[in-house]
């Protein structure tokens, strides 16, 4: 049961990070358009190499 | 004189040599129009950024300062197809987004925290009969603390704060009960570790925390998206002024940069978007918007025009005041701040419901407690039992019941085409059993319609419309917009106050007053029938036609009073306009009780008497002069073409040309507040079962998580279910 000192720790380490990850997700916007997100995830290429198509 | 527009006001300086501006843009509904509008902006030199938000329907857009006149997006944007509008946060939406992304970091706080002492509990639920020895379920224990007491400390701030809140003003909301039972169970928890005891109650604790910030969150997220909308269609509506900034220099302006003092050019056919008095010029105003009165008034050196009226015939100059200090503007005003004073406090269901919870509920732990120690238990196996109760009949499902409800209502009514500008209106609304209806602007429609378009040619009407196009006149706008007009002719003249003349084919052909025209005859017909209407008179050589203009009424007014009739609900008409107009809306509408002629005053005279006779009454109006009886209703709603100061009044704003609206918004918080009903029932059922169990002392950790989440889950699956509104035929 000795395991129990590093895998405790290591657990609540790791679901840290999560949370801070999602923290700063939070922060730097992420959450702002979920919608936009969404799409721009199957966005064919950067906008500004291309012409407009019509 | 070339008006420039200026639309400094909106533009940001970001330092660093950029700047920065929001725009609202209408029709974005999906990913090619964000890539389409993205793509074409960013092609303009100088653009650093452009990012559109598909949720908020807006572009931010940022380039190189001084680089680039703003309008050039907006043309840009009118290139592509949309019609976009600088925007400015207003203060309200600022604070709600604020709120919801504070609430949404409790839930990501409060979310990791139950996840991880459940680890930890799980293990001590499961191992404790069996193989787990006392020390590491003492470390597990102060672990769970560990996590549990920062994490509620954190995430519970919403409710300990609305609970001081309430418990200031010697009130009890929802959020009492929750915080004394939050409080308590992580209180004891710490005091059982200590004593190295089995049962803790981190878990149960924080979860209840994390489902309660579930709801908040929903429940905000969706007053957001409102606001948002609101916000833009209120942008979208692109108010300027032309301010006069030298001699026979104009700049076109947003109204947001106006400042008191200013002058301001008003020419025929704009609609007045600010407060002030003539300084010259000399004009017809209509001042339905304002006062429901649809015959013209006079403008003319030293009167008070208002936002929202319509300059009819000449050419207006303006000194923007900083009050509203003429004599109507005052008089309404005083009115609206004493009803919104009188505006009987209305106790939310949620707030009754906690009234009668929290004595009970904290009672019964009392008795509990007393209960034991009276059977010989120990005071502490007695508080330990007395705090189980507390936990186990924390109002979980019954801080959930109605949040839920009122999220997904309001999702359905916004699809509906209904804005809830109070989120306790949906309570309010379900309860009306009398609507008093304003006519012009309510009824009717706001603009002005031909009304005989059935009995003129195709090709006439046509020819006329395009003849239309060369005027700026209201009535000619109405004729001009009715035969759906794009090309204007060439060589057209406008004669001021007559009409405007040209020839088509070798044949002259006009359109004006009917003594312009020729046609005296026809028009005194069609007035004979109709005094209500103004005639527009049309001649093309020998041809002769009159078109009728006036404001007709909402395509489907008849069906929705019929409709709101079926429902036993008291239909009524409350006019500022004249007798003769008001009757016969009426009378089309087979509406028996009117009331025509009547001052601000009047209206709340007349709320507050049926208000003494027992009615719950929903007022809906969209003029300056029922602001004050919007407030003075039990629940009030407004058109989106209202003035601002009724939409910023009404509880509810509805987009659009019909009237359905109001039967789908009263439908829907009907079925919103039986849902609410039933889910408070629902949560006092679990209520009376889970008691008894807390009462008899045998409730662990593990029963108190299950039947937590149990409630909840419940409680939310029904809420989902006043998306679905039977549509009701009358």
């Amino acid at each position: 049961m000795e395991v129990l000192v590093i895998l405790v720790p290591l657990a609540l380490g790791l679901g840290l990070v999560g949370l801070l990850g999602f923290l700063w997700s939070l922060k730097s916007g992420q959450y702002d358009d979920l919608e936009g997100a969404a799409w721009r995830a199957i966005a064919d290429d950067e906008p500004s190499h291309e012409t407009p198509p019509d | 004189m070339q008006a420039t527009r200026d639309f400094s006001h909106y533009v940001r300086d970001l330092g660093s040599g950029l700047s920065h501006i929001d725009l609202a843009v209408e029709g974005v509904s999906c990913a090619g129009c964000m890539s389409k509008i993205e793509r074409g902006l960013s092609a303009i030199p100088d653009v650093t950024l452009a990012r559109v938000n598909l949720t908020d329907r807006r572009v931010a857009l940022e380039w190189k300062q001084g680089a680039l006149d703003p309008g050039r997006f907006i043309d840009r944007l009118a290139e592509l197809g949309y019609k976009a509008y600088p925007f400015e946060t207003v203060r309200a939406e600022a604070v709600e987004a604020d709120n919801s992304r504070f609430l949404l970091r409790c839930l990501g706080v409060a979310a990791f925290a139950t996840m991880n002492v459940m680890m930890l509990s799980i293990p001590v639920w499961s191992g404790s009969a069996g193989d787990m020895i006392p020390e590491q379920r003492d470390f597990f224990h102060w672990l769970s603390a560990l996590i549990a007491l920062p994490a509620a400390a954190y995430a519970g701030q919403p409710f300990f704060r609305s609970a001081f809140r309430a418990l200031r003003t010697r009130n009890v909301n929802m959020d009492v009960p929750i915080s004394i039972g939050v409080t308590l169970a992580l209180a004891m928890s710490v005091v059982e570790t200590l004593r190295h005891a089995e049962h803790t109650y981190f878990d149960a604790a924080i979860m209840l925390l994390t489902f309660l910030l579930v709801g908040r969150y929903l429940d905000q997220s969706m007053r957001l998206k409102t606001r948002a909308f609101a916000g833009n269609l209120a942008a979208l509506k692109a108010e300027t002024a032309i301010r006069l900034v030298g001699a026979g220099e104009i700049s076109v302006v947003p109204v947001a940069a106006i400042r008191p003092g200013d002058i301001v050019l008003l020419r025929p056919g704009e609609r007045c978007a600010v407060d002030g008095t003539v300084i010259e010029g000399r004009s017809e105003i209509d001042q339905s918007l304002i006062t429901g009165e649809t015959l013209y008034a006079t403008a003319e050196h030293g009167s008070a025009v208002y936002a929202g009226s319509l300059n009819i015939s000449g050419a207006l100059r303006i000194r923007v005041s900083a009050a509203s200090q003429g004599t109507l503007l005052a008089e309404i005003t005083r009115l609206l701040d004493n009803a919104l004073q009188a505006r009987s406090r209305y106790v939310q269901l949620a707030d009754r419901a906690s009234r009668l919870y929290a004595p009970v509920v904290h009672a019964t732990a009392l008795l509990t407690i007393f209960g034991w120690v009276l059977i010989g238990a120990s005071w502490h196996d007695a508080i330990v039992t007395g705090i189980a109760v507390l936990i186990i009949t924390c109002p979980c499902a019954l801080g959930l019941a109605i949040p839920t409800v009122q999220t997904v209502v309001s999702g359905a009514m916004f699809r509906a085409g209904v804005l809830l500008n109070s989120g306790d209106s949906i309570e309010r609304l379900a309860e009306v059993d009398h609507i008093i209806f304003d006519k012009t602007g309510t009824l009717t429609l706001p603009e002005l319609d031909v009304v005989n378009s059935a009995s003129i040619p195709t090709e006439v009407f046509d020819l006329a419309g395009r003849l239309a196009l060369a005027s700026h006149h209201p009535v000619a706008a109405a004729v001009a917009r009715a035969a759906n007009a794009k090309s204007p002719l060439a060589g057209i003249v406008e004669q001021p106050g007559q009409g405007v003349r040209g020839v088509v084919d070798g044949e002259e052909v006009r359109l004006g007053r009917p003594s312009f025209c020729k046609a005296d005859d026809l028009a005194n017909e069609i007035l004979s029938l109709d005094p209500e209407v103004s005639a527009v008179a049309f001649m093309r050589g020998e041809q002769r036609h009159v078109f009728a203009v006036r404001q007709r009424l909402r395509s489907d007014a008849q069906d929705v009073v019929c409709a709101l009739q079926a429902r036993g609900i008291a239909v009524e008409i409350v006019s500022g306009d004249r007798e003769p107009a008001v009757r016969a809306a009426a009378q089309t509408l087979g509406i028996s009780e009117w009331r025509a002629g009547v001052t601000p005053a009047d209206k709340i005279a007349r709320i507050e008497d049926l208000k003494r006779q027992g009615f719950k009454v929903m007022m809906v109006g969209d003029g300056l002069n029922d602001a004050p009886a919007l407030a003075a209703a039990h629940v009030s709603m407004s058109p989106i073409s209202a003035a601002h100061l009724s939409q910023a009044t009404a509880d509810l704003v509805f987009l659009g040309k019909p009237l359905a609206p109001v039967i789908a918004a009263i439908d829907f918080s009907r079925q919103a507040l039986h849902l609410m009903r039933q889910n408070l029932w629902l949560a006092v059922g679990y209520n009376l079962l889970a008691v008894p169990i807390a009462i008899s002392g045998v409730v662990t950790p593990l029963i108190a998580a299950a039947a937590m989440s149990g409630s909840s889950v419940l409680v939310m699956l029904n809420a989902l279910r006043a998306r679905r509104v039977a549509p009701r035929r009358s």
